[in-house]
């Protein structure tokens, strides 16, 4: 179908793209990549009277690294993420999930920061972000803000940015010696993940020191399956992970749509839970 | 109206445009470009594949003001002097097709695949493609394909190499 018409702006740097923003209020949408905005002014499913693309907006792309953080601009795309470097060694759970998402030719426009703001929790980088205990900062008219990832979702689709900022950066704490794995599920290729598990874990002598657990589309934010993680610490072998991942679903509210039933998803995230933790521990 | 400067397949144009104009739509309606179909309305199936600044996009998904400036290859921008491609005419001797509408996107996609890594596996081609929909659920002969382009273009380096070892 043929979007709904929208008026267009092109803001060359991110002082007019802040006040872009600031000047249109609550009916303008932000266009990075378009891989998520597209599909919804298509479907009729948006109706922004104003999109602002900040595709060109210059320093807002490529991986950096300050001390113990990497620093990803926010219009980084999908593709230049996997094949990242600094990614890969430092982050490389989020390098793993980013390979999962859609197929080349989206993750070629698809970019981290309009995966992260758009706000799906069927979404796989949420959860990572989630799990790495990400950072976003976001720049409004009032500077710049730094908002943690498990502050940053919301609801559906939405984040806690204001209609006036823009997500710029997002900063992960290296994760070296951390063994990591992005389980999904999902009935064909291409389609979002009816759940998913992102499973960071640190071991010393051959039992879980610390684990974090993030969950997807298992509620209308990202999650942490905090139970989990507390039950995971000090588990030694893969009967110990089992039985640590039967409470993975605790506290979440997952949806009932055509795939699935709230308990079938609850069923998954134990299963997939296990998984991710038994391959993050190189034992799976 | 949002003036744009678009190169496709060579040439470049100058337009007005409506914002919310699809680039597939600006290439089809546009330019007359027909060989870019339109197989969906849900970015899934991949026939609308072109090559954006010299990367795969599925042009159902990319705006016309965002190609602004940009370098666009179709399809129709691949053969030179009316000699295709070898991975055009792989598709044609592996019958990589039933009723083609999948095919141009399948080629711009193998294209992108084929830059990245000229030496796929099956699997590579498989993972490659996972973007695109064969109705005709034609995927054996793709893959087979683009794996025989992928040799093909290997071949002359192959040979060389041997011509050296004899000449040594």
């Amino acid at each position: 179908m043929i979007p709904p018409a929208f008026d267009y702006a092109r803001p060359t740097d991110l002082d007019e793209a802040v006040r872009t923003l600031a000047d249109a209020g609550e009916d303008a949408k932000v266009l990075a990549g378009g891989q998520s905005l597209l599909p919804l002014l298509r479907l009729r499913l948006a109706f922004p009277e104003l999109v602002v693309d900040v595709g060109r907006i210059p320093g807002l792309r490529g991986v950096r690294e300050e001390g113990d953080t990497l620093v990803i601009g926010a219009l980084t795309t999908h593709h230049d993420v996997i094949h990242d470097p600094l990614v890969r060694r430092h982050a490389g759970l989020l390098a793993q999930a980013t390979e999962t998402v859609a197929d080349p030719a989206v993750r070629h426009r698809g970019t981290l920061g309009g995966s992260l703001a758009h706000a799906d929790p069927a979404g796989d980088l949420p959860a990572v972000a989630l799990a790495l205990d990400a950072e976003l900062v976001a720049v409004g008219p009032g500077g710049r803000r730094t908002i943690p990832a498990r502050d940053f979702f919301a609801d559906y689709l939405q984040s806690t940015l204001a209609p006036n900022e823009l997500l710029v950066e997002v900063r992960l704490p290296k994760r070296e010696g951390w063994g990591f794995r992005y389980e999904k599920f999902h009935r064909v290729a291409q389609s979002w993940a009816m759940v998913g598990v992102a499973a960071l874990v640190r071991r010393e002598n051959g039992h879980i020191a610390e684990a974090r657990i993030g969950l997807t589309n298992m509620g209308a934010t990202p999650l942490r399956a905090s139970a989990a993680e507390e039950a995971l610490v000090g588990a030694g072998g893969a009967d110990a992970v089992a039985r640590a991942a039967q409470s993975a679903a605790e506290g979440t509210r997952p949806s009932r749509d055509a795939s699935a039933s709230p308990e079938y998803r609850a069923h998954l995230a134990r299963v997939l839970t296990k998984r991710a933790v038994l391959a993050a521990t190189g034992t799976g | 109206m949002t003036h744009i400067s678009v190169t496709v397949d060579g040439t470049t144009y100058e337009d007005e445009v409506e914002p919310r104009l699809l680039l597939v739509h600006y290439l089809r309606d546009r330019l007359g470009l027909t060989g870019t179909p339109i197989g969906c309305d849900t970015s899934n199936c991949g026939a609308g594949t072109v090559e954006l600044d010299g990367t795969s996009v599925k042009s159902c998904t990319v705006l016309a003001v965002q190609a602004d400036g940009g370098e666009v290859t179709t399809v129709q921008g691949l053969a030179r002097d009316g000699e295709w491609t070898p991975l055009q005419r792989s598709f044609h001797e592996h019958h990589a097709l039933q009723c083609g509408y999948c095919t141009p996107g399948m080629i711009m996609a193998a294209r992108d695949l084929l830059r990245e890594n000229p030496h796929p596996t099956a699997e590579e081609v498989r993972k490659a493609l996972e973007g695109n929909l064969c109705r005709c659920t034609g995927y054996q002969n793709i893959v087979r394909a683009v794996l025989a382009a992928a040799q093909e273009s290997a071949a002359p380096a192959a040979r060389a190499a041997s011509a050296r070892e004899v000449t040594a």
